[in-house]
């Protein structure tokens, strides 16, 4: 006699529910341009804001990957040594010779994607949960780089290809931008007008239901994590050519901002919802915080502290759970 | 002796981390440099193990914390930055002169403890922070703990943003918890037996106990029961800030300093997922028990200094314990190959 | 009996999930130390009454008395300490805990702040004991026991907490003969204590045996109520079923003669809950499964779908053995099978998506190639098919949670007929949904078999299975008992071969489920 099973309440609206992360978000990076600028004139010049951009391409990239496997109602944190390894590796390749440099960045990202694979085949064949997982797959990844590498940061430098898309400009217009722009674009098409997209969101939602819908679910989520892991090193190979080599624990900085990208953008943790705008403009937000707080000489410590308030503060405020009754 | 069967049956994880650590151990004193040069000698041997137990306990009480939230079937991945927050309080507040600063000198037997009662206050008071977000605000407990985490390493950072203590830090008192009751068994492990004993079992067999082990088995039938099932959520967290805090005052006797070590924070963290995930505490809640994962502490750093007594390379130790943890972690999946209806996989 | 002074009255309960209202202004009285049993059929709104009483649902409008006195509980708690204690069907246990902590679950005897295990103890076998339940040791973790043990353990764990009113949600239903008779004896004691104790059951023998009174619900309402064993069986389904369901079937087609099965099973098994079920459906025909709630037929239809493991058998599709291993195998175009799946809130939508998305999802592949979505072909499909349902939405891209529980029906429905099925496999698809979708499904369902579909149909509601069947299977134990074709399909046969005895037996008193 389970005849009514409780109805999942819908308070607002569809159009409300879409828009209201993204257009908050959007709203703080205003305000944030404001303050800025009431600081400093500087904050409304093209130089400053495309160099936020520059700096917001790296993050923007990992955050992609994030956002997809966090899509489906999962979470990768191998994402800071998967950034590492991907810069290590690209690095690797370039030491030997032309035929090397030729094939850095390929190798860094796929290097990354095969990480993304032990991740996905373990979630979605073992059942194990990702957010552990991933935590045991970057730990071993850890250890491979610190194997590979002997514990100090690698003598071998970036590619020129690397420098060129994550260092250079033209036109003003920086390299790693234009990257972002084309892999945000490319991940936008496959969010919503790819069946692969379609299977995302609805694992995300159900994924039960996915599968009854006859949707190989376990291939889906492999492939979403992959994809994750590939990004992740991408990533890693850009912030390799922007600094002309990999160092030791170099991604440690992006696993926050990352997932904090993609929630404060309005994708549920539990998956299912959220656009790719959203997670754009999660990724600006964070990037013109880090800088404002830094221009503004706030400390090290006091980033941190604002970091975690306004992350809860902003789910508070449309991330939470539905209630048990 | 069907009465033993029940128990057995309740303990088996226990019981197997249990077993895995005196092997492993034995395998790790047979090969210890000390004991192959001088022998089998009591001094030897208790050496040794104070070595182990004062390393050892560290571990084991971020361990208990993570317990008290995975048996919640939640995760805190905020016990490491506890640590890590509690230690450089622990570096101020430990002291023998306690609020000389404010003209009323506690002394150094009243200083350090109620220096000690502050540190645990503040573990306790991080832990409520994570309950009443997870709980009240119904946010996810894995993003819930990451943020709580950054504003945790945000105020250790501001206290000391190099490592360092106090001069008037309570050096003594960190002796005595370090030494050798009797001169044979190591003070750290007799705290951590009282720990368990005093606060452990009384939790296990409380009411709140026994519903934090309902909500994590089932919420919804932890609801229907009737079960005050917010309050032991959120006393499981604070429980889990708690122990996270003993941990951090604990790790000041050893090193008689603080510091914001972000690191340190993040393999705790890591390594108490481990540890509960060897000592037989199920990440799916409802299942295991402090007990265990003290073991399964033990047992994981003892494998880690396996690897040093065997002369394994520095360099791939790493990656042997990152195969280790993936190992011990892929262990509970064997059960999936018992569902034979595939729709309970997605459950 | 002091019918003056009632023990518990609920007034003018409404409750609404989403669009479906589950009740609608019902009444109900309760007298101490009486068992007052409540019927209706599925989606009458007994299991949405019952969970109001025990503060499981907040009702949207509405009072509820407890000896006069006005209650409202805003947790099961709250009910349980005013003395309303439910038997929920497995629901409630805890199957990390053992048998003695889930029966003393609330207020377990205490020494020095600590559970008193050996007293707990000494009340757990108390209860277990009273309840017949007696061979069950008390240590023992819930997981580890039998459906049937637990629903004794659920007993005992509401007998412990020393209720004043007890609500039995189809209580006995896992239960054997012998158990059912000793948990028989514990009502009667109680109610001879004083205790009122509310009923329900599908089992109408079981009523006739225990209850002092009855009241029949029919769409979220009470329509009756009576002194029990003062009207005739056939008096209280005309209540249950009500003025409106006569003629809502469409005429069922002259069964056609020497037709080749579209689909054929040999022997399926899934031990233990499909024991070798044998069947065949051809095109064009109806195939309903019959039986008591649990006898196999989810897991039969399942199996069929490639969700289960292990299942053994053969599978025919036009005659051509085929094996399948998955749903994505299922609905490939050379078998063309679609399940309408039990569930439709976790296995047939998904709710937060938009109504556009949840329609094409299962058919991707007809208007994508290489991966990439024809969005204007995927359009024009979700159009065609909107109208075909006739599916009353604000837009394709609202929620699909915001519909009303028929329309999601629908949906879940639309969605597969996108697909063009040849075979069609209904997990109880009327389940909580109203009367007038419900019309529309069965005409939907007869024109689809007319164009040539092979369908089967579980339902749990035997009209459904009388008034669109061509032929019945009914299962008992995870095989197929007994063949009801035609004329054949009436009530009554369903009724008996779903107890599994022969149909001669007159009147439902008489009736017996076999010990299992």
């Amino acid at each position: 006699m389970t005849d009514q099973t409780t109805d999942v309440p819908v308070r607002l609206s569809f159009r409300q529910r879409l828009n209201v992360p993204v257009v908050t978000a959007f709203g703080c990076i205003v305000l944030l341009l404001v303050v800025g600028s009431i600081y400093s004139p500087n904050f409304l010049s093209p130089e400053y804001l495309l160099q936020q951009l520059k700096v917001g391409a790296f993050l923007g990239i990992i955050a992609t990957g994030m956002m997809v496997v966090i899509l489906l109602g999962q979470i990768d944190l191998s994402v800071p040594w998967t950034v590492t390894l991907g810069a290590m590796m690209a690095s690797a390749a370039t030491a030997y010779g032309p035929m090397g440099e030729v094939a850095a960045i390929p190798f860094g990202i796929l290097c990354g994607l095969l990480i993304g694979l032990l991740n996905g085949v373990a979630v979605a064949y073992l059942r194990i949960p990702s957010m552990i997982i991933t935590l045991a797959v970057n730990a071993v990844a850890q250890g491979l780089m610190v194997a590979y590498s002997g514990g100090f940061s690698p003598q071998d430098s970036a590619s020129p290809a690397m420098k060129f898309i994550g260092a250079q400009s033209t036109l003003g217009v920086p390299h790693a931008v234009v990257v972002w722009i084309i892999v945000g674009g490319l991940a936008v098409f496959l969010l919503t007008r790819t069946t692969f997209g379609r299977a995302i969101y609805g694992i995300g939602n159900k994924e039960s239901a996915a599968y009854l819908s006859g949707v190989p679910t376990q291939r889906v989520v492999v492939a979403a994590f992959a994809l994750c892991g590939a990004l992740a090193a991408f990533g890693g190979v850009l912030l390799a050519g922007y600094a002309g080599k990999a160092a030791q624990s170099m991604g440690d900085a992006y696993l926050l901002p990352a997932i904090a990208a993609v929630v404060l953008g309005g994708t549920s943790i539990l998956g299912g919802r959220g656009s790719y705008l959203g997670t754009i403009a999660g990724v600006i937000l964070i990037t013109l915080l880090q800088s404002i707080l830094s221009v503004m000489q706030i400390a090290e410590f006091g980033r941190q502290i604002i970091y975690g308030v306004i992350i809860v503060a902003m789910l508070l405020l449309y991330g939470r759970d539905q209630k048990l009754r | 002796m069907s009465e033993w069967r029940f128990w057995f049956n309740s303990q088996r994880g226990t019981l197997l981390a249990l077993a895995i650590f005196i092997l492993t151990f034995a395998i790790y004193l047979a090969n210890h440099p000390a004991i192959v040069n001088n022998g089998l000698t009591v001094q030897g041997v208790g050496n040794v193990v104070q070595t182990a137990a004062n390393k050892g306990i560290l571990l084991a009480l971020i361990a208990i914390a993570q317990t008290f939230v995975v048996l919640t079937a939640g995760i805190d991945l905020s016990v490491g930055m506890i640590f890590v927050l509690c230690n450089v309080v622990a570096s101020f507040v430990v002291v023998n002169n306690l609020g000389a600063a404010w003209g009323f000198d506690l002394g150094p037997v009243f200083g350090p403890a109620v220096g000690i009662v502050l540190v645990l206050l503040v573990g306790i008071a991080c832990g409520a922070v994570n309950g009443a977000i997870v709980i009240f605000g119904r946010l996810q407990p894995i993003v819930a703990t990451i943020a709580t985490s950054a504003v945790f390493f945000g105020i250790a950072l501001w206290m000391r943003p190099q490592p360092g203590a106090t001069p008037e830090f309570a050096k003594a008192l960190g002796k005595v918890m370090l030494s050798k009751v009797n001169g044979v068994i190591p003070a750290s492990m007799v705290f951590l037996l009282i720990v368990v004993v005093l606060l452990w079992i009384p939790y296990r067999r409380s009411v709140l106990g026994r519903a934090t082990y309902a909500v994590g088995s089932s919420e919804a039938a932890a609801y229907m029961s009737g079960m005050p099932i917010r309050s032991a959520k959120f006393l499981a967290y604070v429980w889990s800030g708690l122990f996270s805090g003993l941990g951090g005052l604990y790790i000041t006797f050893v090193t008689s300093s603080g510091q914001a070590d972000q690191a340190a924070a993040g393999t705790y963290t890591l390594n108490s997922i481990a540890a509960v995930v060897l000592g037989g505490v199920s990440l799916f809640g409802g299942r295991g028990s402090a007990v265990g994962a003290v073991f399964g502490a033990l047992a994981f750093l003892t494998i880690k200094d396996l690897m040093f007594v065997l002369n394994v390379d520095p360099l791939w130790q790493p990656l042997l314990q990152g195969v280790i943890l993936l190992i011990a972690v892929s262990i509970g999946s064997a059960r999936l190959f018992q569902v034979r209806n595939r729709l309970e996989l997605f459950g | 009996m002091d019918a003056t002074n009632p023990l518990f009255r609920m007034e003018g309960i409404s409750k609404r999930y989403g669009g479906v209202r589950a009740l609608e202004r019902a009444e109900l009285t309760v007298h101490a130390g009486r068992v007052h049993a409540i019927l209706g059929e599925n989606g009458a709104g007994k299991s949405t009454l019952i969970k109001i009483m025990a503060g499981v649902v907040a009702p949207d409008e509405g009072r509820m008395l407890l000896d006069g006195r006005e209650v409202t509980f805003p947790d099961p708690a709250a009910a349980n300490a005013a003395g309303i204690v439910c038997v929920f069907q497995e629901l409630s246990l805890i199957p990390e805990l053992s048998v003695a902590d889930n029966i003393i679950v609330s207020h377990p005897p205490t020494r020095l702040g600590m559970i008193d295990r050996r007293a707990q103890r000494g009340l757990a076998e108390e209860a277990l004991a009273r309840a017949g339940g007696g061979d069950i040791h008390p240590s023992t973790l819930i997981k580890d026991l039998s459906l049937s043990r637990r629903q004794i353990v659920e007993i005992a764990k509401a007998l412990a907490r020393k209720p004043r009113v007890l609500i039995l949600d189809e209580a006995t239903s896992a239960l054997s003969a012998s158990d059912v008779e000793s948990v028989f004896g514990v009502i009667r004691r109680l109610r001879d204590d004083g205790v009122a104790h509310l009923y329900i059951s599908h089992r109408m023998h079981e009523i006739a045996e225990l209850a002092d009174t009855c009241t029949v619900f029919r769409n979220g309402r009470n329509v009756a109520t009576y002194e029990a064993r003062t009207k005739t069986d056939e008096q209280v389904v005309e209540l249950m079923i009500g003025r409106e369901y006569h003629n809502v079937f469409p005429p069922k087609p002259p069964r056609p003669e020497g037709k080749k099965p579209m689909l054929e099973v040999k022997n399926l098994t899934w031990s233990p809950r499909l024991n070798g079920v044998s069947l065949d459906v051809s095109a064009g025909e109806i195939v309903g499964l019959g039986g008591l709630d649990g006898q196999g037929q989810r897991e039969l239809l399942l199996a069929l779908f490639g969700v289960l493991r292990g299942a053994s058998g053969d599978i025919l599709v036009d005659g051509q053995p085929v094996s399948i291993n998955s749903p994505r195998e299922a609905k490939a175009d050379r078998i063309g099978m679609a399940l309408i799946p039990e569930d439709r809130k976790t296995e047939g939508l998904m709710l937060p998506m938009a109504v556009r998305d949840n329609l094409s999802f299962a058919a991707m592949s007809l208007f994508s190639r290489g991966g990439i979505i024809d969005r204007s072909a995927e359009r024009r499909a979700i159009d065609e098919v909107i109208k075909l349902l006739a599916i009353k939405t604000d837009g394709i891209a609202v929620p699909a949670g915001s519909l009303s529980g028929g329309n999601q029906q629908k949906v879940v429905i639309a969605k597969w007929l996108m697909r063009k099925p040849r075979i069609i496999l209904l997990n109880d698809p009327t389940r909580g949904i109203d009367v007038g979708t419900k019309q529309e499904l069965y005409q939907l369902l007869r024109k689809l078999a007319d164009a040539g579909a092979a369908i089967i149909l579980y339902s749990t509601d035997y009209d459904e299975l009388i008034g669109c069947c061509d032929k019945v299977l009914v299962m008992y134990d995870g095989a197929v008992k007994r063949m009801l074709a035609g004329t054949e399909i009436t009530e009554k046969a369903l009724i008996a071969s779903a107890l599994n005895i022969d149909a001669d037996l007159k009147g439902a008193g008489a009736m017996r489920p076999a010990a299992q």
